[in-house]
């Protein structure tokens, strides 16, 4: 039995190295920057908005979302971010945060994924209401180490196939996300890239978002994360809260797994 | 202790199977499911979530193909290169910097023959301190490698389409997929390979 654990550890050093990511001096300035905008953080705002909307009763059913089962039962808001996404029965796959609110919006409130899909992401003079309501649920797992399942079937093959969706080449310039986020100590132009393969590294897909991009001045989910990258990728658009997304999602989580989530953050 | 031995041995190669190898190729399904979650807009189509011959070897190898195919490949690609016809391969370097500089192109609002994204993963000139560090850098390229013709061949070729050379180079094949003009390519190429260019000072 001792070769089996000799032999399994050597198996398992590869993914435990940590990565030496050579401190970038910008990205230095912009962590301290961070640290002190971040004790007045402007997400709070829409925390406060986004309580108030998980609340209220809205929509053609005029109810509230305190019956949306987050996966942890309904109405539990309390550390239900950190263990997303997660496979739900009820819609048969894997969902994120964002999904799952849409899904609860619409099923226990009536709207309709068309017009919560016309214009997803915020602009200086709107904040989508799933935005202000995923920062108030992200808030509530603030302090909690991030732990996204991988019990059922179909977590575990979401998972694979975010992987595999994460290093697809394709599109006019060949690119996958591994072009920008499969190895280390990377930058475009000054913004280093993170190498989300690696577990220390992967947090950085997760921790600040939902975030408050200074650029712009507005608040940003992962949803819209996502949809700028496939931007860049020079991809077609995925769909609003699509699978694809989840899964992606998925993927980063579960590389990030064990991390401290700080909650809702500061974006450049 | 011999029993002890084979099973030890058992669980270690499944183990190392379990480690090494994820169950299945799931590239498929993810094709399948972005097929699904996509839309065109603007510029890109549905049609670019299809691999070509390149990105297909290059996701099936993980970028790292068979010597034999992607030799083969490569010289598949070469043969696409389309050379100007008036065989002159210096443009104005002046205007391969602003080329350089530019980053839009083929993303949903952007047509084609926009900007190059050079800077975007490549150090170029000495004045632009804002590049990436995805390629190699490009500064003194001229200067260090010789203004010979075959030189202004490779940069221009490389630029027209990387995969030529590399088959599975992150660098975009600009002239294939028609993101850049023959006119900007050749800019491009004097950016690198003119001696009066603020690169190969």
């Amino acid at each position: 039995m001792r070769v089996a654990l000799v032999v399994g550890l050597v198996a398992a050093v590869p993914w435990m190295q940590a990565s030496a990511q050579t401190p970038d001096p910008t990205a230095a300035e912009f962590d301290k920057f961070r640290e002190i905008m971040e004790q007045d953080n402007p997400a709070e705002l829409f925390e406060v908005k986004g309580e108030e909307l998980w609340r209220a009763r809205r929509g053609p059913k005029n109810a509230s979302l305190e019956q949306c089962d987050l996966g942890l039962g309904p109405g539990v808001v309390k550390g239900a971010y950190v263990q997303l996404p997660r496979y739900f029965a009820d819609v048969d796959r894997v969902m994120d945060a964002e999904a799952r609110i849409v899904h609860c919006m619409i099923t226990l409130q009536g709207f309709k994924y068309e017009e919560l899909a016309k214009q997803p992401f915020s602009s200086l003079v709107r904040t989508p209401d799933p935005v202000s309501i995923v920062t108030y649920v992200a808030a509530q797992s603030r302090g909690m180490k991030l732990a996204a399942p991988q019990n059922h079937p179909k977590e575990r093959d979401t998972y694979e196939t975010g992987k595999a969706i994460f290093h697809y080449r394709a599109g006019a310039f060949d690119f996958s996300c591994a072009s920008c986020h499969g190895a280390d100590d990377k930058r475009i132009r000054t913004q280093p890239l993170p190498n989300f393969t690696k577990p220390e590294q992967a947090v950085r897909a997760v921790q600040g978002w939902p975030g408050y991009r200074m650029t712009g001045g507005v608040m940003h989910s992962l949803q819209w994360r996502m949809n700028d990258c496939f931007r860049q990728q020079r991809f077609p658009e995925p769909g609003y809260a699509s699978e694809t997304l989840s899964a992606l999602l998925a993927y980063l989580t579960v590389n990030a797994n064990g991390h401290v989530y700080r909650g809702p953050g500061i974006k450049r | 202790m011999k029993f002890a031995s084979v099973i030890a041995l058992v669980s270690a190669a499944l183990l190392l199977l379990s480690c090494a190898t994820p169950t299945r190729d799931y590239t498929p399904d993810a094709l399948a499911m972005m097929k699904r979650d996509f839309h065109a807009k603007g510029s890109a189509g549905m049609d670019r979530l299809n691999e070509d011959t390149v990105q297909a070897a290059c996701n099936k190898y993980q970028d790292n193909p068979p010597q034999e195919i992607a030799a083969k490949l490569e010289k598949e690609q070469f043969a696409t290169i389309q050379w100007p016809a008036d065989g002159k391969l210096l443009g104005d370097w002046k205007a391969g910097e602003r080329i350089a500089q530019n980053g839009r192109g083929m993303a949903w609002n952007d047509k084609g023959g926009v900007g190059g994204s050079c800077y975007n993963c490549h150090q170029i000139g000495p004045r632009e301190s804002s590049f990436g560090t995805v390629g190699t850098s490009l500064y003194q390229f001229g200067k260090k490698r010789g203004y010979g013709a075959e030189i202004q061949r490779y940069a221009y070729g490389k630029i027209y389409n990387a995969k030529a050379y590399n088959l599975c180079s992150q660098m975009p094949r600009f002239g294939h997929v028609k993101a850049l003009t023959e006119q900007q390519m050749k800019d491009l190429t004097a950016l690198l390979m003119d001696p009066a260019s603020p690169v190969n000072q």
